[in-house]
């Protein structure tokens, strides 16, 4: 048992569970459950991070989706009246349509990446967020000052939109 | 100071030998991989055993000291001077009937304490005793501590709306806006700590403090964190989720027995962790602070103590000032509550960050 | 070619005996515990008082101007984080980038500070 084998191991646990737990957050009948659902998979997308050796990216899916996003999502179902009806989410007869697009998908997905090499593999230098602080405010200035609008736009519609009367 | 020798003798010296004897007593007849993994395994496994009776402890140190600045006795029956009091609540507890609300939602209801206790745990994979006293030395190590605990909003939110009860659900709610707006600061304060390191490793940021101790150049971002984790871990003042006057208990209103037991595990076990990780961001970690100053003199001051010994010092002292604030302040309206974590703490840690990184560079211009 | 997995195999390890470490009480404690449930006992907690309806009704809206308040903030913090890390390799530059950066942020609190929405009622 060699390292990889390690990691070809937590691989497949996480990807099994992501599927499980993207297939539970579609498939339960209560929207409440299906956003605790969501939850766990955006955790183990953290764990492929990991396991990409992207650890910066890691803590900050937890931190924004699961630590944030999530919150405001529940916030948002258990602001509505309806947050426990057995039928708040809704299975509807378009399964087939949107089976057939979600395959198209799949195949247009595998098409494309099937055909690239990817570089695996690399050695990733122990101080990656230094880098990556070093790149954001080197070359990538640009979209980091154009992110700081957004989101102060986000904020300022927002507070617009929630606050209006 | 001989029964203390023994105690660290034996944590350095005998400790080690014990685990030198198990590990080859299993590669007789496991493979060194297994060997390695079982090992692990065990190490961690008495870690948990040693943070429950840390928290244990800290219960009990709690009652009495709160109860002798209300001059009172507090718990002094089990044992001598109640020392046995935490185990007696411990079994009090699971032996306790386990109520789950008709109208509740049994498994959003059962699964809420696990996501609590979870992270709770999961934060003290970073603290760093010592040097190499840490289970997992990671390049992102005060991250991963600011994303592991903001998964316990989650828990707070599953357990109010779980238990299907007015009080609890309003705590939960009022609980996850407390902890999300106070995050805000939290996660400024440390910054400025990370500046100066130039790391988030938990270890390399201890070993930054070897000169001088963050506390002394960022009081602020001191300030700042300590009073967010004091409402993050919504301790008094700041305990608006259970006040007892309004909502009862709060979001764990409904929950009884082995359950509660867990919930206040999770309490603990985050208090204890806030503490460890101040000590380890302003207070010079696992640093013996005689060798630190007699280092400024050019003095070879011994130690004293061993590195855990230290960290664990600083981190019950720091602990004492949670208990100190529940037997002084009165808890505070809910919106100076809001007011405070955004109209006075996020500036506050804003114009921290300000100077410090125009203090930083102005330092490294002068000395280049 | 090896990476060093180490440390985070530990917490993976670790993750595994704490899920196991937070069962082992729901396990053991059924086992001493008396179980005799009855409908009052039973009953959602409310003082003494018989509840009314579930508590599933709406809340108050402003908790979700907070909650997007807070994303919106908790973006900017991790944004500052490899910024901190690295400061000591940047130049003035990097310093003013920042401010600007910080700046335009500054502007949303304000804003939001001004229309109330960080005000409790």
């Amino acid at each position: 048992m060699n390292a990889d084998s390690y990691v070809a191991i937590a691989f497949w646990i996480l990807a099994i569970g992501m599927v499980l737990a993207a297939y539970a957050v579609v498939a339960l009948p209560r929207i409440i459950h299906s956003a605790l659902a969501l939850v766990l998979f955006f955790f183990q997308i953290a764990g492929l991070y990991v396991l990409l050796r992207a650890e910066f990216i890691a803590a900050v899916q937890v931190i924004i989706y699961v630590g944030a996003v999530t919150v405001l999502f529940l916030f948002a179902i258990m602001l509505t009246n309806r947050s426990y009806a057995p039928d708040s989410n809704p299975a509807n007869r378009q399964w087939i349509a949107a089976g057939v697009v979600s395959l198209g998908l799949l195949g247009t997905l595998l098409a494309t990446l099937g055909r690239q090499t990817w570089p695996t593999g690399g050695q990733v230098p122990a101080n990656a967020t230094v880098l990556l602080g070093q790149l954001m405010l080197g070359p990538f200035i640009l979209p980091f000052e154009i992110a700081a609008i957004l989101l102060l736009v986000a904020m300022v519609g927002a507070i617009v939109i929630a606050r209006e009367s | 100071m001989d029964a203390l020798n023994a105690v660290s003798n034996f944590i350095s010296n005998v400790l080690p030998i014990l685990r030198d004897l198990l590990a080859g007593l299993l590669n007789n007849f496991l493979p060194g991989w297994l060997t390695e993994i079982v090992m692990s395994i065990v190490s961690i496994s008495v870690f948990l055993a040693f943070a429950t009776i840390v928290v244990m402890s800290l219960t009990l140190v709690e009652r009495r000291v709160i109860a002798f600045m209300q001059n009172r006795l507090g718990p002094n029956r089990v044992g001598p001077q109640g020392v046995l009091q935490p185990v007696a609540d411990v079994i009090k507890l699971f032996a306790k009937e386990d109520i789950i609300p008709a109208n509740a939602d049994p498994w959003v209801y059962r699964l809420a304490t696990t996501v609590m206790v979870i992270p709770a745990l999961l934060i003290y994979a970073v603290i760093p005793w010592s040097q190499n006293m840490v289970i997992a030395n990671l390049s992102i190590g005060i991250l991963y501590f600011v994303a592991i605990s903001s998964v316990s909003v989650v828990g707070l939110l599953m357990a109010g709306w779980g238990s299907n009860n007015k009080f609890a659900l309003l705590g939960a709610m009022r609980a996850a806006a407390q902890v999300i707006s106070y995050e805000i600061p939290l996660v400024f304060s440390i910054i400025g700590v990370a500046m100066l390191a130039g790391s988030l490793s938990t270890v390399d940021i201890v070993n930054a403090q070897r000169v001088l101790w963050f506390i002394v150049l960022q009081p602020v971002a001191f300030f700042v964190f300590f009073t967010a984790a004091t409402a993050e871990l919504n301790r008094t003042p700041f305990d608006l989720m259970e006040a007892e006057s309004e909502i009862v208990a709060g979001y764990h209103v409904e929950y009884s027995g082995v359950r509660f037991a867990l919930f206040f595990l999770a309490e603990y076990l985050n208090g204890f962790a806030v503490a460890a990780l101040a000590t380890t961001m302003f207070f010079g970690g696992w640093l013996s602070p005689v060798e630190t100053i007699g280092n400024w003199f050019g003095w070879n001051l011994p130690p004293l103590l061993p590195p855990y010994a230290w960290f664990f010092l600083k981190t019950y002292l720091l602990f004492f000032i949670l208990y100190w604030l529940r037997g002084t302040l009165p808890r505070v309206r809910i919106d100076q509550l809001m007011g405070l974590a955004w109209k006075v703490l996020l500036p506050l840690a804003l114009a921290n960050l300000a100077l410090t990184s125009i203090g930083l560079y102005l330092y490294r211009v002068i000395t280049t | 070619m090896q990476t060093d997995w180490g440390n985070w195999g530990y917490v993976a390890l670790f993750l595994l005996i704490a899920t196991g470490f937070a069962f082992i009480p729901l396990v053991l404690s059924p086992l001493i515990r008396p179980r005799n449930p009855n409908p009052v006992k039973q009953a959602t907690y409310e003082c003494g008082i018989e509840t009314v309806g579930t508590s599933w009704i709406r809340y108050y809206a402003g908790f979700y101007v907070y909650a997007l308040v807070f994303v919106v903030f908790d973006v900017e913090t991790i944004f500052l984080y490899p910024w901190a890390v690295a400061f000591g390799l940047l130049n003035w530059f990097a310093l003013i980038e920042m401010a600007i950066f910080i700046g335009i942020l500054l502007v949303g609190l304000v804003y939001a500070w001004k229309k109330q929405a960080l005000r409790w009622w």
